[in-house]
C-alpha cells in the first residue's frame, strides 16, 4: 500500500526556474537544471552559495518559493519528503542512535511495509563492505564506517535520485580519497542518479560526470570537469576550480578564428572559440601549469622577476612578478627541463594560444579565489 | 658524582610528588564524604535504631528504649496499609498526569519555540520562586466550590450542583502533578533537545510520516528523559504530605501524612521511623524494577 504512494517511474530530474527566499535573502535564484537519469552530478560551490538549499528542495525538506521540480513526468514540487522516492545521505550521517546498523538500514524498507527485509539489508551492507557490523550501534562505529552505513541506508530503498550532502566533509583526507573512489564504484554498480553537494572542487572533479558550479544562488557554469577547468566561462569558475592567472586586458582585434588581447602594450593571442564574452574588456586567463619559463612562444611576457619559490614534490611553484603590478603563478614539472630559478632571478614567461581563454572583464577579478579550501 | 646526586635527588622528589598525589583524591573527596556521613549515614542509622525501639511501661511521652522489636514494622504496616497503598496509587496517577502535560510542553520548547525558548524555560521554573505551601494553598482557591474550575464544569448538563473538587482525591492528584511538573518537564526537555533534528529529517526522508517519526525515533530517543522525569516526580510524590493535607480530606491521607503525625502529633517515633523505612525500601524496589523494565537496552 505505502509502496504505491511512492512514484515509481524513472527519468531525468528537472528543476525549472526554482527559487528559494528566506525573508529578503535569496538562497536560490531562478535556477534551472536537468540531471540525466543515472548520472553522477555534482553541485559545487562555496558555503552559502545555495547548493544545500537546492538539495533540500529536491529532498522535500524545503519547499521552493517559486518554480517546479520533477522526476520524469511526475511533478514533486509539493510532495512531502516521505512520499518522494528520493533519499539523502546527510552531512553528519544522521543515523538513528537507538537502532542497530541492521535496523537503521531496514528503516526505509519497513516504513514502506516490506516485511522481508533481511536479504535486501544484507545486500546493501555487502555493497558497502560492512556486513560484519550489522548488530552494532552507530556510536560504536568510526566516521568512515558510519558514512558507509548512511549510504547503505539510503541506497537500500533503490531511490530514483540519491542526494549526498557534503558526505565526506567529516572524514580525514586519506579516508576521503578512499570514499570518493568507493562512492563512484557504488554509483556505477547501482546506476542510480547521484547528486553530490560539495565545496571541495577536487572531490567534485574526481567523482562527477557533470559539475554545476554555483555562486550566490545561481549556476555559473555546468559541464565536465575538463570543460570547467580548461575552458572556464567566468572569473569565478576560473578561480574556484584550481588556480588561475588572470590578466586584465582589452580585445583590440577579432579576425578569422583568433582574437588579440592587449594588456600593458603587450599583445596576446586567443582562439575566438575560447573567448567567453562579446565585451571588449576582458580577463585573459591561463592556468599555472600551462606557463613556461621561456620567451619563444606567441604569448609571452619578458623581464619578469621571481618573487617566491616553493618545492612541492611533483612540481616547483614560482611566484613571478610581471613588469607591471601583477603576480603570476607558474608550476614547473620536476623533470629534465627544470630551470631551478632563485628568488630575484629575471625570467620570461610564455604560453600557447590554445591554453588561453578570455572572460568577461566586468566582474571581480578575484571572485571565488579564496573560497575553495574550507567552510 | 654530581650526575648521580642529581639522579638520586630527582627520584626522591618524584616520590614526594607521588605521596602527595596519592592523598589528593581523598582530600578532594573529604568534604563530600563528611557531608554524606553527617547528613545521611548517621541519620539513617539513628532512624533505623529508633524504628525498633519500644516505649517502656509508665514512661513519659516521647521516651523510648532499644528492644530490637522488629514487629514494629508489621504493626506499623498493618495499621496504615490503606494510606500506604493510596500513596503509591496517587503518586502513579500524578506521574502519568504530569507526563501527559509535560511531554507536549517539553517537545514544544525543544523543537518549536524558536527565540522564545529561554523565556519558556524560565516560566517552567518560575513557580519555584514562591513557596511550595503557598502554591498548594493557591490551588484551594482555583478549585474552590465557587471557583472558576468547578463553576465551569457545573455548566455541563450531567453534572449536579453538589459537584466539587476541593478536598477530594482528584484535588490531591492535581496538586501533586502540578507541584512536581518542573521535575518532569526539565529532564524531558533535556533529552528532547539533545536529539539531532537531522535524525528526524532522515526519518522523513526514509518514508516515515510525522506520527511514525515520533513513534520510531523521537519517543525512543527521549526515553532517558521519560525515565528520569517519572522517577523525579514519582519518588517525591509518593512521600509527599502537603498536598493531601491542604487539598484532601481525612480519607485521602497519604503515608507522608501518617509519618508526619506520628512524629509530631502522636510522638510515636518507632512507628514513624518504621513507616519511613518501609517507604524508602518500597520506593527503592519499585525504582529498581522500573529502571530494569524500561530497559537500559532501550536507552542510548
Amino acid at each position: 500500500m505505502a509502496n504505491s504512494k511512492v512514484s515509481q517511474d524513472t527519468g531525468d530530474l528537472k528543476l525549472d526556474r526554482v527559487s528559494k527566499h528566506y525573508g529578503d535573502f535569496c538562497a536560490v535564484d531562478d535556477l534551472s537544471l536537468i540531471v540525466p537519469d543515472g548520472s553522477f552530478f555534482a553541485l559545487l560551490g562555496p558555503s552559502g552559495c545555495g547548493k544545500t538549499t537546492t538539495l533540500r528542495m529536491i529532498a522535500g525538506l524545503e519547499e521552493p518559493s517559486a518554480g517546479t521540480i520533477s522526476i520524469g513526468e511526475t511533478d514533486i514540487t509539493t510532495q512531502k519528503s516521505y512520499r518522494r522516492n528520493v533519499n539523502t545521505v546527510f552531512q553528519n550521517y544522521a543515523l538513528f542512535p537507538h537502532l542497530t546498523i541492521f535496523e537503521n538500514i531496514a528503516f526505509g524498507l519497513r516504513r514502506r511495509g516490506i516485511k522481508d527485509v533481511k536479504t535486501e539489508v544484507e545486500n546493501a551492507l555487502n555493497l558497502v563492505e560492512m556486513g560484519h557490523l550489522a548488530e552494532r550501534k552507530p556510536n560504536q562505529l568510526s566516521g568512515g564506517q558510519q558514512q558507509r552505513i548512511a549510504v547503505a541506508r539510503a541506497i537500500v530503498n533503490r531511490p530514483e535520485v540519491l542526494l549526498l550532502d557534503e558526505p565526506l566533509g567529516a572524514l580525514d583526507l586519506k579516508l576521503r580519497r578512499q570514499m570518493q573512489i568507493e562512492l563512484k564504484r557504488i554509483q556505477t554498480e547501482v546506476g542510480i542518479t547521484f547528486i553530490h553537494v560539495t565545496h571541495d572542487q577536487e572531490e567534485a572533479m574526481t567523482m562527477a560526470d557533470t559539475i554545476a558550479v554555483m555562486n550566490q544562488g545561481k549556476i555559473e557554469q555546468m559541464g565536465s570537469a575538463t570543460d570547467l577547468y580548461e575552458a572556464p566561462k567566468t572569473a569565478f569558475v576560473a578561480n574556484f576550480l584550481g588556480q588561475c592567472n588572470l590578466i586584465k586586458g582589452k580585445i583590440t582585434s577579432r579576425s578569422g578564428d583568433k582574437a588579440i588581447v592587449t594588456a600593458k602594450g603587450l599583445n596576446f593571442e586567443v582562439p575566438l572559440s575560447r573567448v567567453a564574452t562579446t565585451n571588449d574588456s576582458v580577463f585573459l586567463g591561463v592556468r599555472p601549469e600551462k606557463l613556461r619559463l621561456d620567451d619563444t612562444g606567441v604569448n609571452s611576457i619578458k623581464n619578469c622577476v621571481v618573487t617566491d619559490r616553493s618545492f612541492v614534490g611533483t612540481s616547483t611553484q614560482y611566484m613571478v612578478r610581471a613588469p607591471w603590478d601583477l603576480e603570476l603563478v607558474v608550476f614547473e614539472q620536476n623533470d629534465e627541463g627544470l630551470h631551478d630559478l632563485r628568488v630575484g632571478d629575471t625570467v620570461s614567461l610564455e604560453w600557447d594560444p590554445e591554453h588561453t581563454f578570455a572572460l568577461d572583464g566586468a566582474g571581480d577579478i578575484n571572485a571565488g579565489a579564496d573560497l575553495d579550501d574550507d567552510e | 658524582m654530581a650526575f648521580l646526586h642529581a639522579v638520586s635527588s630527582g627520584t626522591s622528589a618524584t616520590k614526594g610528588v607521588l605521596k602527595s598525589k596519592s592523598l589528593t583524591p581523598y582530600l578532594l573527596l573529604a568534604p563530600g564524604l563528611i557531608w554524606l556521613v553527617t547528613f545521611f549515614i548517621i541519620p539513617i542509622f539513628s532512624l533505623a535504631s529508633t524504628s525498633t525501639m519500644v516505649r517502656p511501661d509508665g514512661a513519659q511521652v516521647g521516651v523510648y528504649e532499644q528492644k530490637l522489636r522488629f514487629a514494629n514494622y508489621v504493626d506499623a504496616f498493618v495499621a496504615n496499609q490503606d494510606q500506604y497503598l493510596r500513596s503509591f496509587f496517587y503518586a502513579a496517577l500524578a506521574t502519568l498526569l504530569a507526563l501527559a502535560i509535560a511531554y507536549p510542553l517539553a517537545y514544544a520548547i525543544a523543537f518549536k519555540s524558536g527565540k522564545y525558548r529561554n523565556i519558556l524555560l524560565v516560566m517552567v521554573i518560575a513557580p519555584f520562586f514562591t513557596s511550595f505551601l503557598l502554591r498548594t494553598i493557591a490551588w484551594t482557591q482555583i478549585l474552590a466550590d465557587s471557583g472558576p474550575v468547578v463553576s465551569t464544569i457545573q455548566l455541563l448538563p450531567f453534572i449536579d450542583d453538589l459537584f466539587r473538587i476541593n478536598n477530594t482525591s482528584t484535588a490531591v492528584v492535581i496538586g501533586l502533578a502540578y507541584n512536581f511538573l518542573p521535575f518532569m518537564t526539565l529532564p524531558l526537555y533535556a533529552s528532547l533537545e539533545r536529539i539531532d533534528p537531522r535524525t528526524l529529517e532522515a526519518a522523513g526522508d526514509l518514508y516515515a510520516n510525522g506520527l511514525t517519526t515520533f513513534r520510531k525515533v523521537t519517543l525512543p530517543l527521549s526515553m532517558p528523559g521519560v525515565v528520569a522525569g517519572t522517577l523525579l516526580t514519582f519518588i517525591p510524590a509518593a512521600g509527599d504530605y502537603v498536598n493531601a493535607a491542604i487539598l484532601g480530606n481525612p480519607s485521602t491521607k497519604m503515608i507522608g501524612n501518617v509519618i508526619e503525625s506520628r512524629f509530631f502529633a502522636v510522638v510515636d517515633y518507632p512507628t514513624a521511623a518504621a513507616l519511613s523505612f518501609t517507604l524508602m525500601a518500597t520506593i527503592l524496589i519499585l525504582v529498581t524494577l522500573y529502571i530494569r523494565k524500561s530497559g537500559t537496552d532501550e536507552l542510548v
